[in-house]
């Protein structure tokens, strides 16, 4: 049995995870028209392949990779084109973003689909096809898994951790997704293993999910794979990448390190199923897990395919009257939808329905009063309130000192604080200005570089109609020493000063 | 509403924390009544009526919200502290005096809840020792639990000659400090009516009830270890060493721990949060100077109790304590395995 590190702080929410880990996984019907922004993954957004009047099948690519951190996108099923609009996409403030637009056909057709042998394919091969497949994180961050497969040259990559903590309240998908998919699972682990070039996988799995640990654990004897499932205590937020390598490992990854600085590298246990899904299977990230839970009347997690409407996808459980809000994510770090006309994207884990009585609105906040509590519950080891005090006193460098971005924006702070105080909002307004703040100086940067070099370019124009003006000036009084002749003088001298008018006035409007 | 993460908030307020600290004040307070009678209580009610119309008055003047401000406990906490420290035949103005310049002048002024740099109880508690050191050292006798006298003596003409008694703590220093006398230690300490257990007759069991209550302060997480630990460990320390080196001249660390206000100092005073110290480490360098001060100025300095003076030297070299002991932040800590 391997050591547990464990981390300091953390809280224990009730997990409400029996509402919808009971039943089966629901396949959710085809919707007829699909949305899929070209905006999923962490990093750059994709490039569209597609126009208004084509004809896609089911898994056809219909963006490509728009840079270097970033992913294609696929039709989630076969039908046309309909453009590429802007619409709502998950988001807190309703952002608007362009969206492939796709209306079904029924016929749901495959493109036709080419599972490789991981094992038989150089590494790089097998990246790009992570890449073409359009892998990525499936905890919530949606960053480009073929990424995280590579190392710099101080780097490196030993243990592959595969995250199945899912220590948020209420989400249960990656919880059924670990007692159905257990082998699948476990084989894309080994396929981005040996991408990865790791020796060792070792599954987390917080201890609240015995039937997930005892799936993962039979999956892995079954294969005889060499594969440590580890039950982890449960406390949010085991589940955080950091946490979870600390409490595996004993490893602290600093703000500003990688995981690979430390020869670890972690992956959700739902991105170890795409992956599968993608390269022994051949079929591309169109399709996923969600957990619909909270205030519904038929919690429980669907299939379901990018780009379904969440409103559809929430009738499926049918959301109590008293429903005020609807959560992307778990209630500890998600965010309220301002609308459902939104889709279902790859970063969706859960859609969560609240109302006043799950969530009361918390009492008339309070001043702090220094009690600490935040402190003990942070598991970054912060001092919440010392960070409270400079942010909303907006001395910024002072919050960054007592280390602003270490933050990982848990919410266990805001949880636990007697005053309720909503001190994440404070960190997030705090990053948010410091971030605005160096723009702003970088921009200024910019436009001071512009601005010199443009003195610089009127410098040295002026020293070359100079240099010009001389030259000329000596052909000039060469030519009148070879003339003589008085007429000709005149005519010259006549002809210098209509062409001096004349650049006179050329120049008048290009003055500044 | 807020629609902001996280959406679940665990069912904690400032009110909760303020009224355990309230109950866990009974169980000393119930020992205290028990050796002194009821003109405890009565000073606690004159404290805390004090206590809520001082916080109503400016709150008012500062137009804060009245309703989430008077009912957080925070200042039945001062006025609870303040009656504690006074002597409970003590005039009715005495203690409201004490109340007015803890809420007016040491919260309000600073700010309110959450602002003030000193302990409100105890910059009330060295305003009147300095102004009324007399009447501030006039503590009944053990026994004297006669309500209708004690009244006399709170609301009516004092004549008080026949009940009061210096308390141990400055039986003792007087004692020592009169170089006529000849006193020592073990002498004063085993002839003198106020002496006879540990603490002082009666003291002990009242420093016993405060430390059950701050026990369970410890257990309810309201408050961490590291204060009262410092604290009781540096004063028995400091009076350990004394005692060992000079045995006629200096008490030992049971005598200090279990008399005057070091039990109520350890659990109840150097651990608000306001004014004291909040990293690890720094609770403890915190109490420990808190302790090493008391310790000199009751052996050495003119008070009966050095605590009160201590607590806000202490509380001056808070922000420079808290500065310097940050705790390691994640991934800071040096070593990785």
């Amino acid at each position: 049995m391997r050591p547990l590190f464990g981390f300091t702080g953390g809280v224990k929410p009730a997990s409400h995870k029996t509402e919808s880990n009971q039943g089966g996984i629901v396949v959710a019907p085809l919707p007829p028209v699909l949305t899929v922004p070209l905006r999923q993954n962490a990093g750059l957004a994709s490039r569209p392949l597609v126009q208004a009047g084509d004809r896609v099948l089911k898994g056809q690519a219909i963006a490509g990779p728009g840079g270097s951190i970033s992913v294609a996108i696929h039709a989630p099923t076969s039908g046309t084109v309909r453009g590429i609009e802007t619409h709502p996409i998950p988001h807190p403030s309703g952002l608007l973003a362009p969206c492939v637009v796709i209306e079904a056909d029924g016929e749901d057709r495959w493109i036709e689909r080419t599972p490789v042998d991981p094992y038989a394919l150089p590494v790089e091969e097998l990246r790009t096809r992570l890449r073409d497949a359009g892998v990525v994180g499936l905890g919530g961050a949606a960053f480009p898994s073929f990424v995280k497969t590579q190392h710099g040259p101080t780097q490196r990559i030993e243990t592959l951790i595969l995250n199945g903590a899912e220590c948020e309240p209420f989400i249960t998908c990656d919880d059924l997704l670990m007692r159905t998919q257990a082998g699948q699972i476990l084989d894309g682990a080994a396929v981005l293993a040996h991408i990865a070039g790791a020796q060792r996988i070792v599954v987390g799995i917080e201890d609240n999910k015995p039937e997930a640990v005892a799936a993962m654990t039979a999956a892995a004897q079954r294969a005889g794979l060499l594969v440590e499932v580890v039950a982890v205590p449960t406390r949010y937020p085991a589940g955080g990448e950091k946490q979870l390598i600390r409490v595996l490992t004993g490893i602290e990854v600093p703000f500003g390190k990688l995981p690979p600085d430390y020869g670890v590298q972690c992956f959700n246990v739902a991105t170890a199923y795409a992956t599968a899904r993608a390269l022994l299977h051949g079929e591309p990230m169109i399709s996923r897990l969600v957990t619909v839970t909270g205030n519904v009347e038929r919690p429980g997690n669907f299939e379901v395919r990018i780009g379904t409407p969440i409103a559809d996808l929430l009738k499926l459980a049918e959301p109590k009257a008293d429903t005020d809000r609807n959560l992307m994510g778990g209630p500890m770090m998600g965010f309220a939808l301002p609308t459902l006309d939104a889709p279902v994207i790859k970063a969706t884990n859960c859609i969560l329905a609240g109302s006043k009585a799950m969530f009361p609105a918390p009492g008339p906040e309070m001043p702090c009063i220094r009690c600490g509590s935040c402190a003990r519950a942070c598991p970054m080891d912060l001092q919440p309130f010392e960070m409270y005090w400079f942010s909303r006193a907006k001395i910024l460098g002072k919050a960054q000192e007592y280390h602003l971005f270490d933050c990982i924006e848990c919410g266990c702070c805001t949880y636990v604080c007697p005053s309720r105080i909503p001190l994440v909002d404070y960190f997030r307004f705090a990053k948010s200005e410091i971030r605005a703040r160096e723009k702003e100086n970088e921009a200024a940067d910019a436009a001071r570089q512009r601005y010199e070099f443009r003195l610089e370019r009127e410098e040295r124009e002026k020293q070359e109609k100079a240099a010009k003006l001389a030259a000329k000036a000596a052909e000039t009084k060469a030519k009148l020493a070879q003339a003589g002749d008085a007429d000709d003088k005149k005519a010259l001298i006549a002809a210098a000063v209509a062409r001096a008018q004349e650049q006179k006035a050329e120049e008048k409007p290009g003055v500044e | 509403m807020s629609n902001n993460s996280p959406f679940l908030r665990q069912p904690a307020s400032v009110q909760v924390v303020m009224l355990k600290v309230l109950a866990a004040l009974l169980p000393g307070i119930a020992v205290y009544i028990h050796f002194f009678g009821w003109a405890v209580v009565v000073q606690i009610a004159i404290a805390s009526v004090t206590a809520l119309v001082a916080e109503t008055v400016m709150l008012a003047i500062r137009k804060k919200a009245l309703k989430p401000f008077l009912t957080d406990g925070s200042a039945l906490v001062t006025a609870w502290l303040v009656a504690l420290t006074l002597p409970p035949i003590a005039p009715w103005w005495l203690a409201v005096l004490g109340v007015l310049i803890a809420i007016v002048v040491a919260k309000h002024l600073y700010g309110g809840l959450g602002q003030n740099p000193f302990n409100p109880a105890m910059v009330a508690f060295c305003a009147l020792i300095v102004a009324y050191p007399q009447l501030m050292s006039q503590w009944p006798a053990v026994g004297f639990t006669d309500f209708g006298a004690q009244m006399q003596a709170v609301f009516g003409h004092r004549d008080l000659d026949a009940v009061v008694m210096a308390t141990p703590l400055d039986a003792l220093r007087t004692a020592l400090h009169t170089p006529e006398a000849r006193a020592t230690v073990s002498g004063v300490l085993g002839s003198h009516a106020t002496f006879g257990n540990i603490g002082g007759r009666g003291w002990e069991w009242i420093a016993l009830g405060y430390l059950l209550g701050g026990l369970w302060l410890v257990q309810q997480r309201v408050i961490t270890w590291h204060i009262p630990a410092a604290f009781l460990g540096t004063l028995g320390l400091a009076s350990l060493l004394a005692s060992l080196a000079s045995p006629d001249q200096y008490a030992g660390p049971a005598f200090h721990v279990l008399t005057g206000g070091a039990m109520l100092g350890a659990f109840f005073i150097a651990t608000d949060p306001v004014s004291g110290s909040t990293t690890p480490r720094g609770k403890l360098i915190f109490a420990a100077g808190l302790a090493l001060l008391t310790w000199i100025i009751r052996v050495f300095g003119a008070y009966p109790d050095g605590i009160a003076f201590a607590t806000l030297l202490m509380n001056i070299c808070v922000p420079l304590i808290d500065m310097s002991t940050q705790p390691a932040v994640f991934g800071h800590k040096g070593k990785q395995p």
